[in-house]
C-alpha cells in the first residue's frame, strides 16, 4: 500500500472527503507526508473502520481536537499502517456549539483512555464510548482546559 | 470489527464467591510514581482492572500555549523525566518542520549521541526498578537496582559534562542544539559505554541463569500483535510482540539512515520478551554512539544561534506531527502554529499514555504479585503518563 494507492481508495469510497497531503516527515528525501483525510462528521466513523480494515492501518496513535474558537472545534485522529508505513490523519470539524462526535472506541481499543482525554480537556461527547468520565482531571472538576475559552489562570473552586 | 472496550473481566469458577475491592496506589512503590489500580479480585486472582491516572498533571499543553518556542523546549523535557532528551526532540522537530528550518549535521549527530545515551540511562533505569519490584529472587533484591543506578550515574555524569544538568536538560533548540561537547567528553563517553556495555552482559547473565526470575518473567502479561496495535502501543513492548516496527528505521529522522543498527524483535509478547528487547537495544544504542562519535562532522551546532528577541522565533503558520523513538516508544507532538512566537495547540503523545493503557487488557487472570511484574515491564513514567 503506497500513499498513491491510499488516495485512490480514500477518493472512490469517500468521495465528499477532502485528501490533503501533509507536511513530509522525511524533508530532506523529499518523500510524502502522512494524508489529511478531512471528513465529513458523519463519515467519521465509517471511515476508521475503512481505515482499519482496508488500509491495514490498525495502529492507532492518538486522538486529538483544537479549538477553533467560534468556528468550531476539529477532533482528529491519527491512524498509521506499521507494514507500509502509511500514515492517516482523520480530521473532522465540529461546528461552534456542538459537542457531539461519534465514537472509535468500537474500532479501536486505544481510542478508549484518548477520547476519555478528549472530553476531559474539551467536554467532547464521543457517542457510543462505553466509559466516557475525566481521565487527567479530578471527577468534581469544572470547565474544560483546553478550550480557548478557558483562561490559563483560571482558579479552581472554592478559590473562584 | 473488535466488540466493546473497557476492563476484561474473567469468569473464574472460584469456590469462594465473593469478589474483593483492592486499591493498589496510588503510592505503591512498584508504581514507579503515582498510580492507582482499583483491583478486582477472587482469592488472589486479579478479574478486573480500573486504572486511575492524572496526579502527575501538569497541563503541559495548556502551558505550552502560553510559552515560546525558544521557551518550552526546557519544559518538554520535564513531561518524560527519567528520558528529558528525546521529549526535547519531539517538540523541536515538529517546530523545525512547520518553520522549515534546517538543522546543521554535527547538530543532528549530536541529537543522536544524547538520544541514545538517554536510551541507555532510561533502560538501565527500569532494568533497575523492574528487577528490585520482582524481590528477593534476584539476589537480595536491591542487588541489580543499585548495580544499575551505579551505571546510569556515569551517564548522567556525561550529561551533566555537557550540558551542567543531570536529570533536566535543555539542550535541544529549535534549529539545533545548545552546546557542543567539551575538550575530552568523546573519550569519557567511549570509556563510559565500553564499561556499561560489558556490565549489561554480566547481569544478563545474572538474571537469565536465575530460574526464579524466568518463572516470573515467561509467560506472564502476554500482549498479542492485534492488542498491540490496536490499543497503539509502541517501543520495546511493540517489538515485544513480535512487530518490526522502529521509527529510527521506519522514517529515519535527524540522520540516523547513517547508521548501521539491528533492531531486536522478539515473538512471545510475554514480560521476558519486553525485557529481551530492552537487553538487546542497550547494544544497539551503544553501537549507534560509537558510529556517531566516530563519524561526528565538524561544522555549527544550530542554524539559529544567539536568538535576542521573540520575534526572532516566530514560526508560520501549520501544523505537523513530529514523532521519535524514545526509550518507551513513540514520542510524538502535534503541533499547530498560527504564525506567533507561541504554538496555537500542542497535543503530547506520550508513548507511557498507550502503554500504560493496555494493562487493563492484559493484567485479569494474573495473580496480584503478577501486577507488579507486569507494570514494571511496561515501564510507564507518569510524568508522561499525566503530562
Amino acid at each position: 500500500m503506497s500513499y498513491e494507492q491510499a488516495r485512490t481508495l480514500i477518493g472512490e469510497r469517500f468521495t465528499s472527503a477532502q485528501v490533503d497531503p501533509g507536511t513530509p516527515e522525511r524533508r530532506s528525501l523529499g518523500e510524502g507526508g502522512p494524508l489529511v483525510v478531512t471528513l465529513p462528521a458523519d463519515q467519521w466513523l465509517p471511515f476508521a473502520t475503512f481505515a482499519k480494515e482496508t488500509l491495514g492501518c490498525r495502529f492507532f496513535s492518538f486522538l486529538t481536537a483544537v479549538d477553533w474558537k467560534d468556528q468550531g472545534i476539529d477532533v482528529l485522529a491519527r491512524l498509521d499502517n506499521l507494514d507500509t508505513t502509511v500514515s492517516v490523519t482523520m480530521k473532522t470539524r465540529l461546528a461552534a456549539g456542538v459537542s457531539q462526535c461519534d465514537s472509535l472506541a468500537p474500532v479501536y481499543r486505544g481510542a478508549n483512555w484518548m477520547e476519555r482525554e478528549c472530553y476531559d480537556m474539551f467536554g467532547i461527547r464521543f457517542d457510543g464510548h462505553p466509559d466516557l468520565r475525566r481521565i487527567l482531571l479530578a471527577d468534581d472538576w469544572q470547565g474544560y482546559p483546553l478550550l480557548k475559552s478557558y483562561a490559563v489562570d483560571t482558579p479552581y473552586p472554592p478559590y473562584r | 470489527m473488535t466488540s466493546a472496550t473497557g476492563p476484561t473481566v474473567v469468569e473464574l469458577d472460584y469456590a469462594g464467591g465473593e469478589r474483593l475491592t483492592m486499591n493498589m496506589g496510588p503510592q505503591h512503590p512498584s508504581a514507579h510514581g503515582v498510580f492507582r489500580a482499583i483491583l478486582t479480585l477472587e482469592g488472589e486472582t486479579v478479574v478486573g482492572v480500573d486504572a486511575v491516572i492524572g496526579y502527575l498533571h501538569r497541563c503541559h499543553e495548556k502551558l505550552a500555549e502560553t510559552l515560546t518556542y525558544a521557551q518550552y523546549p526546557s519544559i518538554a523535557s520535564k513531561t518524560d523525566y527519567v528520558a528529558a532528551m528525546t521529549s526535547e526532540f519531539a517538540y523541536v522537530m515538529a517546530a523545525e518542520a512547520i518553520g522549515k528550518i534546517e538543522v546543521p549535521k554535527r547538530a543532528q549527530y549530536l541529537r543522536v549521541i544524547t538520544a541514545e545515551l538517554q536510551r541507555v540511562a532510561s533502560h538501565l533505569l527500569w532494568l533497575g526498578t523492574w528487577c528490585m519490584d520482582m524481590g528477593g529472587a534476584l539476589g537480595g533484591g536491591a542487588t541489580i537496582f543499585l548495580y544499575c543506578i551505579r551505571e546510569r550515574e556515569m551517564v548522567l555524569d556525561l550529561f551533566e559534562k555537557l550540558v551542567g544538568a543531570r536529570l533536566l536538560y535543555g539542550f535541544f533548540q529549535v534549529g539545533g542544539v545548545r552546546y557542543d561537547i567539551p575538550e575530552g567528553w568523546a573519550q569519557s563517553c567511549r570509556d563510559t559505554i565500553d564499561q556499561i556495555e560489558q556490565r549489561v552482559g554480566e547481569y544478563e547473565q545474572q538474571l537469565e541463569e536465575n530460574p526464579f526470575f524466568l518463572a516470573r518473567a515467561q509467560n506472564v502479561g502476554v500482549i498479542s500483535r492485534e492488542l498491540a496495535e490496536d490499543v497503539g502501543i509502541s517501543g520495546p513492548l511493540l517489538r515485544g510482540s513480535g512487530v518490526n516496527y522502529d521509527l529510527r528505521r521506519a522514517q529515519p529522522y535527524s540522520s540516523y539512515e547513517d547508521f548501521t543498527f539491528a533492531i531486536p524483535v522478539e515473538t512471545a509478547g510475554d514480560c521476558f520478551a519486553r525485557y529481551r528487547v530492552r537487553m538487546a537495544e542497550f547494544r544497539q544504542a551503544i553501537s549507534i554512539v560509537r558510529q556517531a562519535l566516530d563519524r561526528l562532522p565538524n561544522g555549527p551546532i544550530s542554524s539559529r544561534p544567539g536568538l535576542k528577541s521573540v520575534a526572532q522565533t516566530r514560526i508560520p503558520k501549520g501544523e505537523h506531527y513530529a514523532r521519535v523513538e524514545g526509550p518507551r516508544g513513540e514520542v510524538g507532538c502535534y503541533l499547530v502554529a498560527d504564525g506567533s512566537a507561541k504554538p496555537y495547540r500542542m497535543k503530547w503523545r506520550g508513548a507511557s499514555f498507550s502503554n500504560l493503557a493496555v494493562l487493563p487488557f492484559i493484567i485479569p487472570g494474573h495473580k496480584v504479585a503478577d501486577v507488579v511484574a507486569i507494570m514494571g515491564s511496561v515501564d510507564p513514567v507518569f510524568g508522561e503518563v499525566d503530562r
